[in-house]
C-alpha cells in the first residue's frame, strides 16, 4: 500500500463536503462503506461503470455483496499474485473503489505457486467446468423463482395444522427474505468464478497484439475475440423473430411507432387465431429472453423487459417497419464468423514470425475458450437473476405495504436491506400480536426524506478519483479489476474547459455522422428516440442494442469498446462514441452534432 | 551489348546492367503491376560514353580521393567532368536505339500523350543498405528526341554532382562501380500523386498503411513543398484509422506546351478537398499488399492517379524501395509458444 502522501490533480477524500441539502446521506448506506482518514493516502475513483446515479439504500448491495464476492475469489481462492481484492467506499451516494496490489516480491512468489496450480486447473479444465457452472446457475434461478413471500393472513393456511408443520407462517417471511439475500450472494460468486480468468486470457491477447501493432485499433482486437452467436443477442433476435411474424399473421398494423403495449396485447384478443398465435409466441419468447433488463444489474429501477414492455416495444415497432419495407432482419451470422476469421487471419499473416504466429494461435484460441462464459454469464446473472431478485425484494415490500409500514411498494427500496429485515420483524410481531406495525411512522418520513436526498444527490459533480496517483498502475491484474489504465487517469486530470463544443471518449465504432441528439437518461425513455436521430445516454448497456438499427450514432458517458452495445454498432455500420464521461451533461436534446467514430469525438455543432 | 533495354526485360538482378531504379521498376512489371511502360539506356551504354569524356580512365581514382566535407575541392573536381559529359558526341548507334526507343514508347499515344519521364538510375542506388533518395534527377515532361537526349546527359552527369559524389563518399561506395543507366517512361498525366509507406512511418506498425497525396506530380510532395494530405489505412479491415486532410495550396502541372513542369497555385475549390477518394484509397491498399506481398517486406512507394479517361482513372506506381528505417529496428519475436496455452496468462497475471 503506498505510504507517501504525493499531491496529486484529484481531491482527497477527506477534503469531499456533503452536498448541500443531503447532509443526512450517510443514513443510507452501512458505518463500514465511510471514508476514514487513513483512506486520503490511498487512490479511489468513481466506479462510474457500474454506478451512474446516486445508489438507493437497498441498491448499496450491489457494490457490497459484488465486491465481498470477487475479492475473495481473486485474493483467497486463485489467489492472483500481484493483487487482494477491492475495498469500496460510499460519498454522497456514489460508490469508490482502490485495488490493494501485493507488492513484496517474496509473498508474490509463494502466491504464484497456488496461482498456478488453482488457475490451471480451471484453464485445464475451462469447458467441463463451465457446463457444470450452467447447470449451477440455471438451479440458483429456479431456488430464487421459487420463494414465496407468505401472505400473513387473517388466519394462517390450515395445512400448518393439518401437517403438523409446527411453525406459523411469519417465521417464513425472515428465511425467506435471508434465503433471497443468501441467493443473492452466490449468484455473485458464480459471477465472478471465472471472470478475472477470462478477463486475464482477453488481457495478454491484447497486450501482445499491442507490442507487434502499437497502432491497432482496439476495435481491430475486440473483433477478433468478440463471440458472434452469444446470449446477449438472443433478447433481439426474437424481437425481430416477433416482428416478421407480425407481418406474416397480418397484425403488423397494431404496431406504429407509438404503440401502446397494453393496447396491442387488447386488440389482439379481437384478432382471432392470427392474434393469439401472436400473444403466444409473445410470451414463449419473453421467458426468459424479456428477462434481460435496462441497465446492467445494479439498480432496482433497471426493469427487464418483462416488467416495462414499453421498451421491447420501441425497438419491435420499428423492426415491423422494415419488415415491411422488405427487409430481412436476420443477423448475418455466417458472413460475421468469415470475416472475424479473415481479421484474425490477416493480422496473423502479418506477424514476424513463425514463433509469434504459434503464441497467437495460442492466446486466440484462449480468448476463443473463455469468451461464452465472459459474454454470456451478464445474462444469468445481472439480467435473468437480478432482474427476480429485485422482483421478490418487490414483494417483500408488498408485504409491507399492506402492512401499512410503507406507502409504496417501490418504497421498500430506500431501506438497506439489514433495515429491511428489521421492517419484516416489526411486521412479523404485528401479525404475531394482532398489533399494527410500529414502524409507519418511523419509516414513511425516512423514505420520504430518502427519496428527496437521492434528487438532491443527483446533482452533484462526482469527481473521477480521489487521493495520490496510484503506484501499482502497470500491473496488468490490477488493471484488469480497476478497469482503467493510466491514459484513463491522465485524461480525468485534464480540464473540463479544455475543449469547446467538443466531447472526447473511446473510438467504438467507425464512420462519421451527423445529426440531432436525442439525450435520453434512462432507457424507458426510448420510445421518444425518432429514425436518424443521434442517441445520447448515460451507458451503454444491451438493452439499448434494438434501437441502433433506428438511430443514426450512439454517444454515451460510460462504456467501453468491448461492450455489447459498441460490438452492435459496429456490426450495422454505425458510428459509435462511449466512455466520453460528461456526454449527457453537455449535449441537449436538439443539439446538432457530428460524431467521429475513428477519432472518438464528438462536436457540438449548433 | 545492349545498349537499351526494355523494362519488360529486366528485374531485381540486373542492377549492374540497369541501375537500381532501372532494377526495381522492371522487378513490378513481372507481377503485372501498374508501371508506365518504359525502357532504360544501359550503364553499358553509359560506359561507352565515358571512353570517351574519360579517355585516361582517371576520374575514378580522382573522386576516391575526394572528402565529403570539403565541397569546394568537390565542385572544383566535378563541374569539368559534368561539362565534358554534357558535350561529349554520342555514338551514332546509340542515339538511333535511343530515339527509336522513345517513339516506340510515344508513338502510340495521342498528341497529348507525348510526354516521357527521364529519370536517373546509378548502380548501388536504392539498394537496402542506402536510399539514395531524391539526390540523383529526374526529369518530367520531356517532349522530342532532342529534349530526350539532352535529359539522358544530363542524368549521367548528376553522377557528379557535389551532392550524389558526397553522398558516396560519406558512404564510402566505391567509384569504380559508380556508373549511371537512364530510364526512360511514359509520362503519367497526374491529377493526384504521392507517396505510401506499407508500414506505419510513426510507429512501424505492420498492419497499416500510410499515404500520403497532394494535387499534381508527386514531386511537389517529395521535394516538401507541399503539405499533404495524410491518411493511414489498415491492411486488414480496410478501414481508414485516420483522416487528416491539410490545405494545398501549390501543384506542380505539365506547362502549356506539355514539354515541362511548372509549379501553380491550386485552384480555390480544390485546396480543401481531399486529393483522394476512399476508392482510391482501398486501390491503393491493394496496390500496396500486392507489392509488399511480391517482395515479402515493408516497402516506400511513389504512386500516381493519372487525369482522365473516365470512369475510373488509372493508378499508377512509379516506384517501389524497400523501407529501411523500421526494418533496421525489427527486433526477434515477441512472444513464442508456450508448453499449455493458459501459461501466457499465468506468466502475465503472475508478477514480472
Amino acid at each position: 500500500m503506498p505510504s507517501e502522501q504525493t499531491r496529486g490533480p484529484f481531491p482527497l477524500p477527506s477534503e469531499i463536503t456533503d452536498v448541500p441539502g443531503a447532509e443526512g446521506w450517510a443514513s443510507m448506506y452501512p458505518y463500514f462503506t465511510r471514508f476514514r482518514p487513513e483512506d486520503d493516502q490511498r487512490f479511489w475513483f468513481y466506479n462510474s461503470m457500474h454506478f451512474p446515479e446516486p445508489v438507493p439504500a437497498f441498491d448499496a448491495i450491489t457494490s457490497e455483496i459484488p465486491y465481498t464476492a470477487i475479492g475473495a475469489n481473486t485474493a483467497r481462492v486463485f489467489v492472483f499474485p500481484t493483487t487482494l481484492g477491492i475495498e469500496h467506499r460510499i460519498v454522497n451516494g456514489r460508490v469508490y473503489i482502490t485495488a490493494n496490489p501485493v507488492s513484496d516480491p517474496e509473498e508474490i512468489q509463494r502466491r504464484l505457486e497456488l496461482f498456478q496450480r488453482r488457475a490451471g486447473h480451471y484453464y485445464a479444465n475451462w469447458d467441463e467446468l463451465y457446463a457444470g457452472w450452467k447447470e449451477r446457475i440455471r438451479d440458483l434461478i429456479g431456488e430464487l423463482e421459487e420463494i414465496e413471500v407468505p401472505e400473513l393472513g387473517e388466519v394462517d393456511d390450515e395445512q400448518v395444522v393439518t401437517e403438523a408443520r409446527g411453525f406459523a407462517s411469519n417465521h417464513l417471511v425472515r428465511e425467506r427474505y435471508h434465503r433471497c439475500i443468501d441467493l443473492f450472494s452466490k449468484m455473485w460468486h458464480y459471477h465472478t468464478e471465472f471472470l478475472m480468468l477470462g478477463y486475464g486470457a482477453y488481457v495478454v491477447f491484447f497486450e501482445f497484439l499491442h507490442k507487434a501493432f502499437p497502432e491497432i485499433p482496439d476495435q481491430a482486437v475486440a473483433r477478433m475475440v468478440a463471440g458472434i452467436d452469444v446470449i446477449m443477442y438472443r433478447p433481439d433476435e426474437e424481437l425481430k423473430r416477433l416482428a416478421k411474424l407480425a407481418v406474416d399473421l397480418g397484425v403488423d398494423d397494431l404496431f406504429p411507432e407509438d404503440a401502446n403495449p397494453a393496447e396491442v396485447f387488447a386488440t389482439l384478443e379481437e384478432r382471432g387465431e392470427g392474434g393469439k398465435k401472436w400473444a403466444a409466441e409473445y410470451q414463449a419468447s419473453s421467458i426468459p429472453w424479456f428477462y434481460v433488463s435496462t441497465g446492467d444489474g445494479f439498480y432496482h429501477h433497471h426493469r427487464s423487459w418483462l416488467d416495462n414492455p414499453a421498451v421491447p416495444f420501441a425497438a419491435l415497432t420499428g423492426y415491423v417497419q422494415r419488415v415491411r419495407d422488405g427487409e430481412d432482419l436476420r443477423r448475418p451470422t455466417a458472413q460475421l464468423q468469415e470475416e472475424r476469421e479473415q481479421v484474425a487471419q490477416r493480422y496473423r499473416a502479418l506477424l514476424s514470425s513463425d514463433d509469434e504466429r504459434a503464441a497467437f494461435d495460442q492466446m486466440l484460441g484462449l480468448c476463443r475458450l473463455v469468451f461464452p462464459y465472459v459474454e454470456d454469464h451478464k445474462f444469468y446473472c445481472e439480467h435473468w437473476f437480478t432482474t427476480q431478485f429485485f422482483a421478490k425484494i418487490r414483494e417483500f415490500g408488498g408485504l409491507l405495504q399492506r402492512f401499512g409500514v410503507l406507502d409504496d411498494v417501490e418504497d421498500v427500496f430506500q431501506l438497506q436491506h439489514y433495515e429491511v429485515d428489521q421492517a419484516l420483524a416489526d411486521v412479523m410481531l404485528a401479525w404475531a400480536a394482532g398489533a399494527p406495525p410500529v414502524g409507519a411512522g418511523h419509516l414513511k418520513p425516512l423514505v420520504a426524506e430518502r427519496k428527496r436526498m437521492l434528487e438532491v444527490l443527483s446533482t452533484w459533480s462526482a469527481p473521477p478519483a480521489l487521493g495520490p496517483e496510484p503506484e501499482a498502475l502497470n500491473d496488468p491484474a490490477v488493471k484488469m479489476l480497476w478497469g482503467i489504465t493510466a491514459e484513463t487517469i491522465k485524461s480525468w486530470a485534464q480540464s473540463p474547459e479544455s475543449s469547446e463544443g467538443e466531447v472526447r471518449g473511446f473510438a467504438a465504432s467507425p464512420g462519421v455522422v451527423e445529426g440531432t441528439a436525442r439525450v435520453l437518461m434512462s432507457v424507458n425513455d426510448i420510445g421518444q428516440i425518432e429514425a436518424g436521430e443521434i442517441l445520447v445516454c448515460p451507458v451503454t448497456a444491451p438493452s439499448w442494442g434494438p434501437v441502433f438499427g433506428k438511430i443514426g450514432a450512439a454517444v454515451s458517458d460510460i462504456g467501453g469498446i468491448m461492450s455489447h452495445a459498441a460490438i452492435v454498432a459496429r456490426e450495422y455500420g454505425m458510428p459509435a462514441v462511449v466512455g466520453t464521461g460528461t456526454a449527457t451533461q453537455r449535449i441537449k436534446t436538439g443539439d446538432r452534432l457530428r460524431v467521429d467514430g475513428n477519432e472518438g469525438v464528438v462536436t457540438i455543432l449548433s | 551489348m545492349s545498349l537499351v533495354a526494355s523494362l519488360e526485360d529486366v528485374g531485381q538482378l540486373d542492377t549492374y546492367l540497369v541501375g537500381g531504379k532501372g532494377a526495381s521498376l522492371g522487378e513490378l512489371v513481372t507481377p503485372g503491376l501498374p508501371i508506365p511502360r518504359g525502357f532504360v539506356v544501359t550503364t553499358n551504354a553509359f560506359r561507352l560514353v565515358a571512353a570517351q569524356f574519360d579517355r585516361a580512365g582517371s576520374i575514378a581514382e580522382r573522386v576516391a580521393g575526394l572528402s565529403a566535407e570539403d565541397h569546394e575541392a568537390v565542385e572544383a573536381v566535378t563541374a569539368p567532368i559534368r561539362r565534358r559529359i554534357e558535350e561529349t558526341p554520342l555514338p551514332a548507334a546509340l542515339r538511333d536505339e535511343v530515339v527509336a526507343g522513345y517513339h516506340a514508347l510515344v508513338g502510340e499515344g495521342t498528341e497529348q500523350d507525348t510526354g516521357v519521364a527521364v529519370r536517373s538510375s546509378a548502380t548501388g542506388e536504392d539498394s537496402l543498405d542506402a536510399s539514395f533518395a531524391g539526390v540523383q534527377d529526374t526529369f518530367l515532361w520531356v517532349r522530342g528526341a532532342d529534349a530526350v537526349l539532352s535529359k539522358v546527359r544530363a542524368c549521367w552527369a548528376s553522377l557528379y554532382s557535389v551532392e550524389s559524389v558526397c553522398y558516396r563518399r560519406q558512404l564510402a561506395i566505391p567509384e569504380g562501380a559508380a556508373a549511371m543507366a537512364v530510364v526512360v517512361q511514359r509520362m503519367v498525366d497526374a491529377r493526384s500523386s504521392g507517396v505510401m509507406f506499407t508500414r506505419s512511418p510513426s510507429s512501424g506498425d505492420r498492419s497499416l498503411v500510410a499515404v500520403e497525396s497532394a494535387w499534381g506530380l508527386g514531386s511537389a510532395v517529395v521535394s516538401g513543398e507541399v503539405t499533404p494530405d495524410s491518411f493511414l489505412v489498415s491492411k486488414v479491415t480496410g478501414e481508414i484509422v485516420r483522416r487528416q486532410l491539410s490545405v494545398k495550396h501549390r501543384r506542380h502541372v505539365p506547362n502549356s506546351a506539355r514539354d515541362g513542369v511548372v509549379d501553380e497555385e491550386v485552384p480555390a475549390g480544390l485546396q480543401e478537398a481531399p486529393s483522394l477518394s476512399d476508392e482510391e484509397l482501398g486501390r491503393l491498399l491493394d496496390l500496396a499488399r500486392a507489392v509488399e506481398g511480391h517482395y515479402g517486406r515493408a516497402q516506400d512507394v511513389e504512386w500516381a492517379i493519372a487525369n482522365g479517361p473516365p470512369p475510373r482513372e488509372h493508378l499508377f506506381l512509379l516506384q517501389s524501395r524497400p523501407e529501411t528505417a523500421w526494418s533496421r529496428q525489427d527486433a526477434g519475436a515477441i512472444a513464442t509458444a508456450k508448453p499449455r496455452a493458459f501459461d501466457h496468462v499465468i506468466e502475465v497475471l503472475g508478477g514480472r
